[in-house]
């Protein structure tokens, strides 16, 4: 197995997927500046920079896919989505379902999120609750390098809009990927670590907070399951119910704010469907409703960090 | 009923602007005796719409926003499945899931109905990349107002455009209203088409509601669309004689200037041109008027004897 970065798996999956489908294209602020490797490959035509207009670029990419091209489109940092945010919400999400199924929007959008680059709340905002609660649109939120090519490699192929969005935090981590074709399913969670007592359940960078999590737990008896989302929506409903059916105790642990965030959802389904089999309350455990900060200190502190999770596992197993 | 293409005769394009009004003020009135959901009709708009459809080759595709049935009609639309579609039922073009607003048909190419106001001029770009990079005929036509004018995207989607040579002909029916506010209100300038300059694009600005000009003028921008393979800026100077949202009482309109644009509405222009040019006789149009009559009427049957959508529908076409 090869040893790559985030990065690295993001170019791997756009080259490969370039290769095999040529009506697949990459536009962005920036976008052939930064993947020259790309420009010489596929050229200039199917790797665009584009003006400093989010709105106009989802735009594009929505009529664009309407009309049968897969474009994916690099929107920088999560918070410009809210330029974006008409295109791909009022046009790429609804428009399929308005025209009675008549058009197809496959496009993939990529924006960084997350805290760990002291940018501040107007670079870093995890904005993925607004696009789960809008119909159409599909979203992912990988940990691991293997699922970021893998997940963005099914984005592409996938006939609908889907949101990958890529924790700052991770964007240099390496990590194995394998050999060959590899293809993540989009809706599906991955088991981490298997556990008996309690159910951590995470995405993204919070993830291996869990997992750190899970061995100090081990070591004091506590066995912790580890379920990584990967997918928001569609959500791998079964995989939580199952898990929290054998555990009977369930933490959700995110950075992107409480109100109204995928830790409500996750609660709420078990709750709904798994009530029987609790034995505590499910917790949450995420960021505060506060913008980002940018001093290092408060940016850490803003995240769920293991310390935390292992306490709050503590209090629901005792 | 697919694509209508256009000949030479004048005489056609009366006939469609004929059925356009007929159309439009059936849906009113059906809002008004019974509770029909309202339609944002162009009524005076006719023949900014014919006039620039009916330069379009087969190919062609559109794109239009809320006031969409007199370029639908025009391309070709039954009427029968456009009111179908208004009144949510399972026979219309999006099998009632758009209603008034978003009604698109892809068999007759008018594409991506926007009613964001703006939204069909960013996704115009996107339409139009499209057909230049997987190397397919035809130019995107792109209907918006003087209002989406004003907006952001507007500027953001020329800019782009005109960048990399897309195939767009921009056409802004400048009816002077923007809902419940006059344009005077939101912008200086005295037209849209000046704007174009700026961004390298060529422009026109044509007399809206005298059809055959339109055409000559769409005609001879899309010509230049397909040959240059660059966007090109149509104004149509026009007026919305009804209002914006049936029902409307248009109590916030000046008198005035409502009675001098109804002087000048297309539909009777274009009817004295043709009998003073004797290519139809007072009973020709007669007829004509009679044909798009019962045309309607037997739209409106059509669409009644439409059943709504089965309830399973809700959570279909959501996903691909
Ligand atoms: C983004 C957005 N803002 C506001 C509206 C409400 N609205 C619908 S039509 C309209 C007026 C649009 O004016 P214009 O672009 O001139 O087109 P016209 O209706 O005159 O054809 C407004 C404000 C909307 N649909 N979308």
């Amino acid at each position: 197995m090869a040893r790559i970065t985030v990065q690295e798996a993001i170019e791997q999956a756009l080259a490969e997927e370039m290769s095999l489908d040529a009506n697949v294209l990459l536009m962005g602020e920036g976008v052939a500046t930064k993947r020259p490797g790309l420009v010489q490959a596929f050229g200039g035509e199917r790797v665009r920079n584009t003006p400093l207009a989010e709105g106009i670029i989802a735009g594009t990419a929505a009529g664009a896919a309407a009309m049968g091209l897969r474009p994916v489109i690099d929107l920088l940092f999560a918070p410009f989505l809210c330029y974006a945010m008409d295109e791909l919400v009022n046009s790429a999400g609804k428009l399929r379902y308005l025209s009675g199924g008549q058009f197809e929007f496959p496009l993939v959008a990529l924006a960084m999120t997350g805290a760990g680059w002291g940018v501040g709340a107007q670079h870093n905002h995890n904005v993925e609750a607004w696009f789960a609660h809008a119909p159409g649109l599909k979203l992912v939120m990988p940990s691991t390098v293997a699922d970021f090519k893998g997940l963005l490699k099914s984005a592409i192929r996938d006939p609908n809009p889907v949101l990958f969005f890529v924790d700052i935090a991770l964007a240099y981590a390496a990590g194995e990927v394998p050999e060959g074709e590899v293809l993540v399913p989009i809706g599906r969670a991955a088991t981490r670590r298997e556990g008996e007592d309690l159910t951590l359940i995470s995405y993204a960078k919070t993830v291996d907070a869990c997992l750190r999590a899970a061995e100090t737990l081990a070591g004091e008896g506590i066995s912790a399951e580890v379920i990584d989302l990967r997918s928001i929506k569609p959500l791998d409903e079964a995989a939580i119910l199952a898990s929290v059916r054998k555990t009977g105790r369930a933490i959700v642990v995110h950075e992107a704010s409480r109100t109204c965030g995928v830790g409500a959802e996750v609660a709420a389904l078990v709750a709904e469907h798994a009530f029987d089999a609790l034995k505590a309350p499910v917790l949450r455990l995420t960021g505060p409703d506060a913008p980002t900060p940018a001093s290092y200190p408060l940016e850490q502190a803003f995240v769920p960090q293991a310390e935390a999770v292992v306490a709050a596992a503590r209090r629901l197993v005792r | 009923m697919g694509i209508r293409l256009y000949d030479e005769r004048p005489e056609a394009l009366l006939e469609a602007m004929l059925l356009i009004r007929a159309y439009e003020e059936k849906a009113a009135a059906l809002q008004a005796e019974s509770g029909t959901p309202g339609t944002c009709t162009a009524v005076g708009q006719e023949a900014a719409a014919v006039g620039v459809v009916a330069a379009l080759g087969a190919d062609e595709l559109i794109l239009t926003n809320h006031r969409s049935a007199g370029h639908l009609l025009a391309r070709g639309a039954d009427p029968g499945r456009l009111l179908a579609e208004v009144m949510g039922r399972r026979g219309g073009y999006c099998k009632g899931k758009s209603g008034s607003l978003h009604v698109s048909a892809r068999e007759l190419g008018v594409v991506l109905t926007s009613t964001i106001v703006g939204g069909e001029l960013a996704l115009a770009t996107g339409v139009a990349l499209a057909q230049k990079q997987l190397r397919r005929p035809g130019a995107v036509v792109c209907f918006f107002g003087d209002g989406a004018a004003c907006e952001g995207r507007f500027h953001e989607s020329l800019n782009l455009a005109a960048l990399w040579g897309l195939p767009v002909l921009y056409v802004c029916e400048n009816n002077e209203w923007q809902a419940f506010v006059h344009r005077r209100e939101t912008m200086l300038a005295e037209g849209i088409a000046g704007w174009a300059g700026n961004y390298g694009i060529d422009h026109a600005t044509v007399d809206g509601n005298d059809v055959e000009q339109v055409r000559a003028v769409a005609t001879a921008a899309l010509e230049s669309v397909r040959g240059r393979g660059r966007p090109f800026l149509l104004e149509a100077r026009t007026y919305r004689l009804r209002g914006h949202f049936e029902p409307d009482d248009q109590a916030y309109v000046d008198a005035d200037e409502l009675a001098a644009w109804r002087a000048r509405d297309p539909l009777p222009r274009m009817e004295a041109r043709l009998l003073a040019s004797g290519r139809c006789d007072a009973a020709a149009i007669t007829a004509m008027k009679a044909a798009v009559a019962a045309q309607v009427a037997a739209a409106h049957a059509f669409a009644i004897d439409s059943p709504y959508p089965a309830l399973e529908e809700l959570t279909t076409d959501v996903y691909a």
